[in-house]
């Protein structure tokens, strides 16, 4: 790409409201837009949870909040058992796919891809802005679905058919799980075009002087998440079709000897269990696609907030690298028990816990960088230290769930519910949040509020642990997930009191993330303005000015000399030593 | 009433959080605004970094103190003894790594805030404890995954013999059936389709023409001898469902369209477990709750709450539809006399569709 080229389609020419804040085709703006979305569709996911978590607390009790926004679903203010189903599935998918996938990756590698490694813009801005409106489509149409007479989807996040497929079996199995559908198909779409842009951006755009092992940690994360995603993602897009075809057109690829509301249906010779193997193919490595980019993002506030290198570069390319990998052969550990022959659970369990040994090796390294740094602590420091915290509290209980032997007992019970929200939950929207905090200056040329930063980071920690600590001893006493309530084993009747605890914890964890909007909204517009380089960071985006235009640099975009590591190096006045900045005589070069 | 309580509760949480902030900025100098961390910040959140160390700490012993109790209790099964020291196992390596891990990092944080003539160390790379902090998790973690590899494989390879009592488990939208194989113990032949001979009598849709089905036993509570292997077929008729037993360690999806199995030997009788002093008390702890929550229904003209004993659950653990948090199914463990004594009593299939 010409440099020139850009350079005059920069700053000189004028752009009108349209392309310039709604068909934008510049990576700065559809990251702001996906990550506006990606807030938005947070919102809902996490009302949402409050909702189920009030039912679940006070089981079939009338709340004004129900009728007022559940309507007709919540006779007398009383949750209906189907709404409680729908409000979970929603809520997995719209914080899976919808925040945590579109919300975070979206957001910072359409940032930080063109700015960290010295791009004018993405490869294609074209397929850029598309990807964009095909996510933003699929937000709506999913949010349509809310809106459907019978419900929307409400055979959990994972759509199971004959369940999801048999409009008999559940109100939610109609045109609700019909617009599911519709919706993922766009939103794979949406995430294909995105991926193979930041792919092919990686590859081709890098600056000069910006070799693969010069790449941000940010960089290799996106970069990494990007190849799983399309290596994983149009397998669920073939699940989707052929789950289309068997409710739609008559085919029984997932189905077989079914009787159902009186009836023998036709379905032969498919069967349940290979639609779990094409769901998990993606559904599996998708957590990776989550939570890499927030480990990415954790490496870069870490270091830059350490004011120290990063520990172990090469080791944390490694164990990026070995955790894609191994993700696209882990997903029948989520399948011990579906039927599936035991010898496969054998295999799977090997490969599963094997993903704990990179897992463990960036849990030391992100330990390593702490100590002896000079600690900084922005709001964005807090989230990166407060992710690594939940990622080993949630990760060791993966130890348990791996094991395709104690998988038995504790399988699809809220023990599950507590080890994933942590690990990928929790910890990717820590990520979330440490890269707003820190990009915020990037995005919008101001600076959010510290103190807000601050509280909202303490509340949200504490409520974290006190909403899914409590939750693993539910799932340890052999409470099934997915319950609308558990009044109807009086053996459960002593978990009342835990589910209350979690359930206050939640909404007052709810209430924090108020903080973080007003937080969010009000710094947008009325945030001190933001210096160039605020936080003293390495990294190439920090080089551009705090106003922004479409090519990033004024003038020629800088040439890098060195890693993104170099902070407190020796031999330098500073304590950091921007990418941008040429060796000194006699320096040795530091990339390990 | 809820409305007010929620009302006051929101209120208070935000005045909680406006003090926070005011704190906060009290804690910094008054002029300072750029909104980048200080000196006087690093200290402060850093220290906060160790307090949170004490409160992950706390809530940990606070959850076993306070939950402690709810866990299930001792294995009901043959195998599931071995699953509880597996278990045990995992729990101290999780819990010992949990616990050093936190506590370097919240330490570290603390002791490295920046303060005013810190400085950080040049430090980027290290192999030798690269590789130490690699090949310590691949040690535990291969003697992990071969203690439960040999596990799985014992309590996955059904070895059927003579002795064995093979029973079926069907599911449907939202009950529970079980299927004895009778006199032949050999289940005869079923179907779907077959569900609607006989005006709906044939309940698991076996098939009349399978000589081996004629002696076949329906029943809706599952009865089992103790001591004695069970193998059980899982079938559904509709949806995926999961056949969860946690008293045994026991969990199988059944699947529409296959057959899917799990075996297990009961070691304790029904009796025997209510008499297990850790059930007794969980017994009495939950009909303390029951009476009080039956004040309550007494009180506004409603059936007080039955007393609880305890039983083996059998529990759908797969999402299943509006009923799946209410398909159950009872188990009940007794001797071998008590067991042919209950099945003689049970109709068979051929005297069901007569």
């Amino acid at each position: 790409m010409s440099a020139e080229a850009h350079d005059d389609h920069g700053h000189h020419h004028k752009e009108t409201f349209i392309t310039k804040y709604i068909f934008s085709q510049d990576h700065k703006m559809i990251a702001k837009q996906y990550l506006i979305t990606g807030l938005f569709m947070g919102i809902i996911g996490i009302a949402m949870s409050l909702l189920f978590r009030l039912q679940l607390a006070w089981p079939e009790q009338s709340f004004g909040i129900f009728s007022s926004l559940l309507g007709k679903w919540a006779p007398d203010g009383v949750m209906d058992p189907n709404v409680y189903l729908a409000l979970v599935t929603i809520h997995g998918t719209i914080m899976v796919f919808f925040v945590l996938t579109a919300g975070l990756s979206g957001t910072f590698s359409n940032l930080l891809i063109p700015l960290q490694i010295g791009a004018r813009d993405m490869a294609s801005g074209l397929l850029n802005m598309i990807s964009y409106w095909l996510f933003f489509l699929s937000c709506v149409v999913m949010l349509g679905s809310l809106f459907v007479e019978a419900g929307p989807a409400a055979a959990g996040w994972t759509i199971y058919p004959p369940l999801s497929a048999l409009p008999q079996a559940q109100p939610g199995s109609g045109l609700g799980m019909t617009l599911w559908l519709v919706s993922m198909a766009i939103f794979i779409a949406s995430s294909l075009l995105g991926s193979l842009n930041y792919i092919v951006t990686v590859i081709n755009l890098r600056t000069k002087g910006m070799s693969m092992t010069r790449l941000p940690l940010t960089i290799w994360a996106f970069f990494v998440t990007a190849i799983i995603g399309v290596v994983s993602f149009p397998v669920l897009l073939s699940a989707a079709l052929m789950l289309i075809m068997d409710r739609s057109f008559g085919t029984s690829f997932f189905l077989s000897d079914i009787f159902i509301q009186g009836e023998v249906l036709h379905y032969q010779g498919g069967s349940p269990v290979l639609f779990e193997h094409l769901f998990w193919f993606l559904g599996h490595p998708e957590v990776y696609i989550v939570l890499l980019p927030a480990l990415g993002i954790t490496s870069e506030v870490l270091a830059t907030n350490a004011r120290k290198p990063i520990f172990g570069y090469r080791a944390m390319v490694a164990s990026i690298l070995a955790i894609a990998f191994l993700s696209t052969i882990v997903w029948g550990h989520h399948m011990f028990i579906s039927g599936m022959n035991p010898f496969l659970g054998s295999v799977f369990t090997f490969t599963t816990l094997l993903i704990a040994i990179p897992s463990a090796v960036k849990a030391f390294n992100y330990i390593t960088t702490l100590w002896k740094g000079n600690l900084q602590f922005n709001p964005g420091m807090l989230f990166s230290i407060g992710l690594v915290s939940t990622f080993i509290s949630g990760g060791l209980t993966g130890i348990i769930l791996g094991d395709s032997t104690l998988d038995i007992n504790v399988h699809d019970t809220y023990f599950v519910v507590a080890h994933f929200h942590l690990v990928m939950g929790i910890s990717a929207l820590y990520g979330l949040f440490a890269g707003v905090y820190h990009w915020f200056p990037k995005m919008f040329g101001r600076m959010m509020n510290k103190n807000l930063g601050y509280v909202h980071f303490w509340v949200t920690a504490v409520c974290a642990y006190g909403v899914f600590f409590p939750m693993h001893f539910v799932g340890m006493a052999g409470l099934p997930r997915r319950y609308y309530t558990n009044t109807a084993f009086p053996y459960f009747d002593d978990l009342a009191d835990v589910n209350v605890v979690i359930t206050i914890f939640a909404l007052i964890a709810g209430a924090a993330q108020l903080v973080f909007l007003y937080n969010f909204i009000h710094s947008m517009f009325y945030g001190k303005r933001a210096e160039t380089n605020p936080w003293r960071s390495n990294t190439l985006e920090w080089t551009t000015p705090v106003e922004h235009f479409h090519g990033n640099w004024a003038g020629e975009i800088p040439h890098v000399h060195r890693w993104a590591y170099d902070y407190s190096k020796p031999g330098h006045d500073e304590d950091f030593v921007p990418q941008n900045i040429p060796l000194k005589k006699g320096e040795e070069e530091l990339n390990h | 009433m809820t409305a007010l309580l929620t009302i006051t509760i929101l209120i208070l949480i935000a005045i909680a959080i406006w003090q926070m902030t005011k704190i906060f900025q009290l804690t910094q100098v008054a002029r300072e605004n750029s909104q980048v961390a200080t000196y006087k910040d690093n200290d402060f959140q850093g220290k906060l970094m160790y307090v949170f160390l004490v409160f992950i700490y706390l809530i940990t012993i606070y959850s076993f103190w306070a939950w402690g109790d709810v866990l299930l209790p001792e294995s009901a099964s043959e195998h599931g003894v071995e699953y509880d020291r597996l278990m045990w196992i995992s729990f101290v390596l999780i819990f010992f790594v949990q616990t050093v891990t936190q506590a370097l990092l919240h330490y570290f944080s603390y002791k490295y805030r920046g303060l005013e003539n810190t400085k950080a160390l040049f430090y980027a790379d290290n192999d030798r404890l690269e590789f130490i902090w690699t090949i310590i998790p691949v040690i535990v973690l291969a003697g992990l995954i071969l203690y439960g590899l040999y596990t799985w494989t014992n309590i996955m390879n059904i070895e059927e013999d003579d002795d064995s009592l093979v029973v079926e488990l069907y599911a449907q939208q939202f009950n529970w059936k079980a299927r004895y194989a009778g006199q032949d113990n050999v289940l005869g032949d079923a179907n779907v389709r077959f569900l609607q001979d006989y005006d709906g009598k044939n309940l698991v849709g076996i098939d009349s023409s399978d000589p081996n089905g004629q002696d076949d036993i329906v029943v809706q509570e599952l009865h089992l001898p103790v001591g004695r292997q069970v193998i059980f077929k899982m079938r559904s008729q509709d949806v995926l469902h999961s056949a969860y037993m946690p008293h045994f360690r026991a969990q199988m999806n059944c699947v529409p369209g296959m057959i899917t199995q799990f075996a297990f030997v009961p070691t304790k009788t029904t009796e025997e477990m209510r008499m297990l002093p850790e059930v007794a008390a969980k017994v009495q702890r939950i009909n303390k709750i029951r009476h009080e929550n039956s004040q309550e229904l007494i009180a506004n003209g409603e059936e007080p709450l039955d007393a609880y004993q305890f039983d083996y659950l059998l529990l759908c653990n797969k999402i299943c539809g509006a009923s799946h948090y209410n398909m159950q199914m009872k188990i009940i463990v007794e001797s071998e006399e008590d067991f042919n004594k209950w099945l003689a009593e049970q109709a068979t299939f051929a005297e069901v569709i007569q």
